[in-house]
């Protein structure tokens, strides 16, 4: 393990800068988000949600993905797909990578989506090990350890120092390029750090949430499930949980007429929309309560069903902290998962 | 170019044949003039005019045809009502092919079949249909019940009136929903139709149209003795892109674009209805 001061942690920004762009939470108009470094940027490694998910780093919320030239009948493709710049993803957050791996099963099955495959390649994750969860955080639910090593490089954070390890090649490459900054050590400090942390996600309130009553098998029943109604009442359809979720995937693909062409471009979209499904014959999900049950069981029952169990939400905690209505997928889990959620 | 299926490949129309008052018929080649990809009967394609918009529609031409590629398309709403207005010669763009087939190697060989179609239904079934009677030896008797609104609104009529009522060992039953001037035919819906034509029940069947037609088809079929793992049907659900991914197709745990369009019944029944 190495450690480097956290006094000297511009210099280690800028050492990464100098080969790889390098995209870290980063405060702007009093709100954080990951965004591209740069001398005098206001880097803010210690919030603990960005309100944005990293997920745009690799799916963008608008993309473009090709170009049409048309000429009398003819048309031309014109493919606008370029070389990604290798860059650093700083400052993940543990649920936040489990989130990338989520997506991973979608972009990457076959057929691969070359767009979102192309920026995954060109990055290498450094994950930041929490130490401070907050309330509305719930990852341990999913198995996941906020303290643990995940991606390419993980660093741990005190007051003083900020630790790192390498856990890939990728990860190894990075390291070898900002050796000189750092100094050996730290090994006792973080497994104080984790052992500190974990108890206090022990007595977090969401995190003995019991999901045993979220399988395949019981999709039929709890599709069913006359409390839909009631819990999706007072849903607004605004989106907003969709778009701040790490995991949520939906995009629409639309064209735009430029006086060069045609472009056409994904966006993120959402399942609370009410014209997500309309057909010019109908639409198979007419009211909020299908549309508010289509997003839950997605996460916790048809993702699973299509990918070996695993679960599509991270327990960020971010839907909880966000919709306007107060209504969130904690609530979803406790009314419909059974007695053990009392 | 790195392959990439969202980005589509170009087709030439060749031809356009007007089929009933809102439904045309549009034959594709890729610009060298070659057929675009193969497919499989049932699959769909992703056909776009640039700046307007994509939509997805069934290959309704065989697979056995390697010459182009057919689809028939119903005019109801932006995007396919500028395709209605299309020229030949004109250049579009295709994607695909995407989805499951009908199981026409494996569950359909040596079967009796009966297809079931309503309206623009009959577009993924006369890629089987034809498919079937290329390969006739591999297949037992065939029975195709065809309904529509009107007579003018039969899709592909001359190659039913022509061909598909002289193949040997077929049978082919049409209807319109009332009476009309120069129709002696069959009139009245297509599952009251069925139940009165007392077809046997140990033939496989597929049905294709609107939801409300098959609703009822199957009622019909299942009280005829039917067996519901041998009947197969086609989903239609708002579709963007084709793969899985951009998760607006989805029934459940299944993606109609990936996992179907095409289903066996037994399998719809362990789905959520919300299609
Ligand atoms: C698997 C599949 C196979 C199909 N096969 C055929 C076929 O062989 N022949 C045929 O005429 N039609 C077929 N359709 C329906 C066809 O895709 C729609 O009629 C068409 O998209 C309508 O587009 P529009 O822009 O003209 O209508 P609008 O109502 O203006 O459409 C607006 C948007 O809604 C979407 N949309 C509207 N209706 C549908 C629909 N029924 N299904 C999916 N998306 C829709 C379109 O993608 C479009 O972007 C099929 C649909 C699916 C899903
Ligand atoms: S659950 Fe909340 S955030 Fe999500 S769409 Fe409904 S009101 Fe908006
Ligand atoms: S559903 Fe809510 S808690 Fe779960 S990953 Fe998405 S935003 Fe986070
Ligand atoms: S059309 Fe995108 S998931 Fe089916």
């Amino acid at each position: 393990m190495l450690k480097i001061s956290k006094s000297n942690l511009n210099a280690l920004y800028a050492k990464i800068n100098e080969t790889m762009g390098l995209f870290i939470p980063i405060k702007k108009a009093g709100e954080v988000n990951y965004a591209v470094w740069g001398e005098g940027k206001e880097v803010s490694l210690e919030t603990l949600k960005t309100v944005k998910s990293p997920k745009n780093m690799f799916f963008p919320q608008t993309e473009n993905m090709m170009k049409f030239k048309t000429e009398g009948k003819n048309i031309e493709i014109i493919d606008v797909r370029d070389e990604k710049r290798p860059f650093v993803l700083f400052g993940v957050k543990a649920c936040d990578y489990k989130a990338i791996e989520v997506l991973d099963k979608v972009f990457l099955a076959d057929p691969v989506d070359t767009y979102y495959k192309a920026r995954r390649d060109a990055t290498t994750i450094v994950t930041l090990a929490c130490s401070k969860p907050e309330e509305s955080c719930f990852c341990k639910v999913f198995d996941i350890d906020a303290t643990g090593a995940y991606g390419d490089v993980t660093v741990w954070m005190d007051e003083e120092n900020l630790y790192w390890q390498a856990n890939t090649e990728k990860g190894e490459a990075l390291t070898a390029t900002v050796r000189e900054l750092f100094a050996e050590g730290g090994e006792a400090e973080v497994a104080a750090q984790q052992s500190a942390t974990k108890a206090i996600i022990d007595q977090l309130p969401f995190s003995n949430l019991d999901l045993s009553k979220f399988k395949p098998e019981n999709l039929n029943e709890l599709f069913d499930a006359a409390e839909w109604e009631e819990m999706s009442e007072a849903c607004l359809g605004c989106g907003t949980c969709t778009f701040v979720c790490p995991t949520c995937q939906c995009f629409d693909i639309r064209d735009f007429k430029t006086h060069e062409g045609v472009i056409r471009y994904r966006c993120w979209d959402s399942c609370m929309y009410s014209d997500f499904t309309l057909m010019a014959h109908g639409n198979s999900r007419t009211t909020q309560m299908q549309r508010f049950r289509q997003r839950f069981m997605h996460k916790i029952v048809y993702y699973p069903s299509q990918n070996d169990g695993l679960y599509s939400c991270v327990g960020c905690g971010r839907c909880v902290n966000k919709c306007p209505q107060n209504l969130n997928i904690v609530k979803v889990i406790k009314k419909l998962g059974g007695k053990a959620n009392d | 170019m790195i392959e990439e299926t969202l980005i589509p490949k170009i087709g030439v129309v060749t031809d356009i044949r007007k089929d009933t008052p809102d439904v045309k018929t549009f034959r594709v080649v890729g610009t060298d003039g070659k057929k675009l990809f193969k497919h499989m009967p049932g699959q769909c394609a992703m056909v776009s005019i640039p700046g307007v918009g994509e939509c997805m529609f069934s290959i309704t031409s065989s697979p056995t045809n390697e010459e182009y590629m057919e689809f028939s398309i119903k005019k109801c709403g932006c995007v396919t009502e500028v395709i209605h207005a299309l020229e030949v010669g004109q250049q579009i763009t295709v994607r695909g092919p995407y989805g499951k087939n009908f199981p026409v190697e494996e569950d359909f060989k040596g079967k009796d079949l009966l297809f079931i179609a309503g309206g623009i239904g009959l577009a993924p079934l006369r890629s089987v249909i034809n498919y079937v009677r290329h390969y006739r030896s591999n297949y037992g008797k065939v029975v195709i019940v065809y309904g529509a609104r009107s007579k003018d609104d039969l899709v592909d009529i001359d190659e039913i009136q022509n061909e598909w009522v002289n193949e040997p060992n077929t049978d082919v039953y049409l209807t319109i929903d009332r009476p009309q001037e120069g129709w002696d035919g069959h009139v009245g819906f297509v599952p009251s139709y069925v139940k009165e034509l007392g077809l046997d029940p140990n033939m496989t069947a597929v049905l294709c149209g609107p939801p409300i037609m098959i609703k009822f088809t199957l009622q019909g079929l299942l009280e005829l003795g039917f067996d519901k793992s041998r009947i197969f049907t086609t989903l239609e659900l708002r579709m963007k892109c084709g793969v899985g991914k951009c998760g607006r197709c989805n029934v459940g745990d299944k993606f109609v674009c990936k996992d179907g369009p095409v289903f066996r019944m037994t399998e719809l029944d362990e789905l959520p209805d919300e299609y």
